[in-house]
């Protein structure tokens, strides 16, 4: 009997050999460790950015982890310095022409790639045509549009020899150098690319880059480990760890463990309920992120197709308890779309604080506001929202976003406007919101780079991003004109105009300003973050 | 037995075949796409992938290329990890997971059968009640809570265990635990009430009026019938257990293919979503397959058709 019953059992075992269960170690999977930069040993520092990229190939990426990833693996003829303004890469200097529209860069002598082999100005000319040729299919290629035959899909970039790299731009576009440390802007290896377009960047191997450090593994939904790469242009300059490892965990609650633990030094995100308790705590940090959470309308659909219920549900909302209660982050409460943190045509002086506020956001300013919004609502044929009927409210699932929806519903009821909260899974509801099949919706929007025409370009008619289904002449003739302009002065004057048109429809509805929130541990020293969000840990030491 | 297999094996493909169609009608249904993210993307490139991936042909003819690709053992790619093979994600994947699936359920029948039995012997008294209490928590507490738990508790408050990876054994205690504790429990109350059943049935007594000793009695006589229901029950549960557990492999960043079941499903992978569903039925089928045939084994009575 025991024999036959123990079967199962042997049949279990057999299993777990066959399956491995004997290996010590499975491949690539050490215990990570945080050494400090002073022995004489390797060093290595263990961080968190995010979860499994979902593709790490410079013109591919679109998430803001996946480039921290890339800006250790790659550099652009720009790259970005702890302030966030753009400093010379893999290009030593560049020449503006008078007119503004041609740039002529000139690379650093003998560059290589992580391989060994030279880098010319032919990789640049090659990777970014690629980027934006339809093959390539990459979500970013319109950050080429600046750029002269974009609209033909043959970008007008020239290599005349092996070091200079010519641009010709359709309009003068002030933020072009940024531009050029951007991600989608990166050089990649044209022969190793071509050998496997699709598996290229899944094996250190292929994986050839340009920047301080290069891929030594990468254990799917574990870890990746990046090493120096020797072949940097600028590599005794890198200061940080010989191996930097990071861990790509999803958990928000496993991240705070390791990092209680001590396991990683850096932690890009934790559980909302632990800020309160992190707040003070020297390792918790705030940076200004360059984004807005705010509420689509969609104008096309009654009752919300009336500027003046629309401005009622603006004025209605107490952003600052939303912020303190809900987000808890620290985050800004919003009286604008544009956010803090963008600078104007003086660069000592933000966007934001130019153009001020279309209404008070803060805790003094709500009962005016709440007034205001019942003599709107009153205005508009509803008083005390009779006659309104109940408007549904959008969101995706997740806790953050259903407490906002759920403080919007009880806000809104404060004027008289009943609401139904509709929660749809992540993907279905972008289908949903994409396709304006809904009245009123969650939405967000986080900058491309430094300038406000990254938020205002997206309201334009028809563009993909324009989900309330908003078209007005007036705003696209202006945006149109901030394209074509070459004065600072006048386009930072036409984008506040801009501004000033989305509040005179009330088109849509800011809730607050974005911060980006991590933990970093003290021991952690010389690392930075970019507006973006963006990570840099090449510059990282530790300190015992 | 040779006719048996034959038989059993050819349903096995037919019922795999009848999921792979009915998920690869039904995920077409679910609306949204595996191309979209907060920021839209523009036609053209929408186009060009939907033209890279063949999306852009009717289902019907999609169906018909996917069902050809696989006949050939080929799954696809993935949509989301662009550049992955399905047979390489699966096939790094799943021994993770098996590999901490095969250690929980042996703690499993190991603990679980026992506890069962000594609950039965001792119906009623407070060893007992003991047992059925912690067995009724094993399943009504959410794998999340148990893992969470056993997370804080020993990773962070008392510092003797890891809480990511499995790159040493020590790494391997909690989220087995986490991973077993379930089945543990259910086991416990599945021996439970089969070993009361067999013990008040007449051949029972009869053994004991024949004057067999009480272990005897037990090994020999109500254990080997008792068991039969827990069998019952492991065949799904290893394919399950095996294929690796979404919460547990979240929190305890382990990369196995637990994770990949929903997230295929969030991201509207399709080549992945069919890829690991057939391979769950796949793995389900044979446990299935498995488990009858140690029926036959364990009750020579048992015919199989």
């Amino acid at each position: 009997m025991k024999r036959k019953m123990g079967i199962l059992l042997v049949m279990l075992i057999i299993l777990a050999l066959f399956t491995g269960a004997c290996r010590d170690q499975p491949p690539g999977q050490q215990t990570p460790k945080n050494t400090p930069t002073s022995s004489a040993q390797q060093t290595e520092i263990t961080v968190h950015v995010g979860p499994e990229p979902d593709i790490i190939d410079p013109a591919l990426n679109s998430a803001v982890d996946g480039a921290t990833l890339l800006i250790h693996a790659f550099e652009g003829l720009m790259t970005l310095d702890q302030n966030g303004t753009p400093i010379y890469g893999q290009a030593e200097s560049c020449e503006q022409s008078d007119d503004g529209l041609t740039y002529t860069f000139k690379l650093r002598e003998g560059l290589k790639w992580s391989d060994g082999k030279p880098l010319t100005a032919q990789d640049f000319v090659w990777s970014w045509k690629r980027a934006v040729s339809p093959d390539t299919a990459a979500d970013y290629e319109y950050m080429f549009e600046s750029i002269e035959g974009y609209a033909e899909g043959n970008l007008n970039v020239t290599a005349p020899d092996d070091r200079t790299v010519v641009v010709k731009l359709v309009a003068p576009t002030p933020y072009f150098l940024e531009l050029c440390a951007f991600p989608t802007f990166f050089p990649v290896r044209q022969d190793v690319v071509e050998a496997e377009p699709d598996t290229w960047t899944l094996n250190p191997s292929t994986y050839i880059g340009n920047g301080p450090y290069m891929l030594q593994e990468w254990a799917h939904d574990s870890h990746m480990i990046f090493t120096k790469n020797p072949n940097y242009w600028n590599a005794s300059a890198i200061t940080g760890p010989d191996k930097l490892r990071f861990l790509l965990m999803s958990d928000d609650n496993a991240i705070l463990a390791a990092f209680q633990n001590g396991e990683i030094l850096f932690a890009d995100s934790m559980p909302n309920d632990e800020i309160d308790a992190w707040r003070d705590k020297p390792e918790f940090n705030l940076e200004g992120q360059l984004g807005t959470y705010y509420i689509s309308f969609n104008v096309q659909k009654a009752p919300l197709n009336n500027p003046l219920v629309r401005k009622a549900l603006v004025l209605a909302v107490d952003r600052d308890y939303i912020v303190t209660n809900i987000g808890k982050a620290g985050q800004q409460p919003a009286g604008a779309y544009v956010p803090t943190g963008l600078s104007d045509a003086n660069p000592v002086m933000e966007f934001r604080d130019v153009g001020g506020d279309y209404y008070d956001p803060s805790r003094q300013g709500y009962q005016a506001n709440l007034e205001a919004a019942k003599k709107a609502l009153a205005d508009a044929g509803y008083p005390n929202g009779e006659g309104l009927g109940t408007i549904e409210y959008l969101y995706n699932e997740g806790t953050g976003h259903q407490l906002v929806g759920e403080a919007l519903q009880a806000m809104w009821k404060d004027i008289g406007v009943n609401i139904t909260l509709i929660s749809q899974e992540w993907n279905t509801f972008l289908n949903t919101r994409k396709n304006g099949e809904y009245q009123i919706a969650r939405n967000g929007w986080l900058g491309d780079y430094n300038d406000p025409i990254s938020f205002l370009d997206m309201w334009v008619t028809g563009s993909g991003n324009n989900d309330a289904q908003w078209s007005n002449k007036e705003y696209d003739a202006i945006i149109a004109q901030v394209k074509a302009s070459s004065d600072k002065n006048e386009r930072m004057q036409l984008m506040h105009q801009a501004e000033d048109t989305i509040f005179d429809e009330w088109m849509l509805c800011p809730i607050y300003y974005y911060v980006d929130i991590f933990l970093k541990s003290q021991k952690l020293q010389g690392f930075y973050s970019s507006p973006l969000g963006y990570k840099y840990f090449m510059y990282s030491t530790v300190q015992q | 037995m040779g006719a048996y297999a034959i038989k059993r094996i050819a349903s096995a493909a037919v019922t795999l075949f009848v999921v792979a169609t009915l998920t690869f009608f039904l995920m077409f249904l679910v609306p949204g796409g595996p191309f979209l993210s907060e920021k839209a993307t523009t036609p053209q490139t929408l186009k060009a992938l939907e033209q890279k991936y063949g999306l852009d042909q009717p289902v019907g003819v999609q169906y018909v290329n996917y069902m050809k690709r696989i006949v050939m053992g080929d799954l696809g790619t993935s949509l989301k990890m662009r550049g992955q093979e399905v047979n390489d994600i699966i096939g790094q994947r799943f021994p993770v997971s098996a590999r901490l699936g095969a250690i929980a359920v042996l703690i499993a029948i190991a603990v679980g059968i026992p506890l069962g039995s000594v609950a039965a012997l001792n119906r009623g008294k407070w060893l007992d009640n003991i047992i059925m209490f912690i067995a009724t928590t094993g399943i009504a507490v959410p794998s999340f809570v148990v893992a969470t738990t056993l997370m804080f508790t020993f990773g962070v408050k008392l510092h003797i265990l890891p809480t990511y990876g499995l790159s040493s054994p020590m790494h391997y205690v909690l989220p087995v635990m986490a991973l077993a504790f379930y089945p543990t429990a259910y086991i416990s109350r599945l021996m439970r009430s089969s070993m009361l059943d067999v013990l008040g049935q007449d051949y029972m007594r009869t053994a004991r009026a024949k004057g067999i000793s009480q272990f005897k009695s037990l090994f020999k006589h109500a254990l080997r019938n008792a068991v039969l229901p827990v069998i019952t029950y492991m065949g799904p549960m290893l394919a399950y257990i095996l294929t690796g557990s979404f919460v547990v492999e979240k929190i305890f960043t382990i990369p196995g293919l637990g994770s990949q079941f929903i997230s295929s499903i969030t991201d509207r992978d399709y080549p992945l979503i069919m890829g690991t569903t057939i391979f769950l039925a796949f793995l389900l089928i044979t446990m299935n397959v498995i488990v009858d045939i140690a029926y036959k084994i364990i009750d020579p009575r048992i015919k199989l058709k």
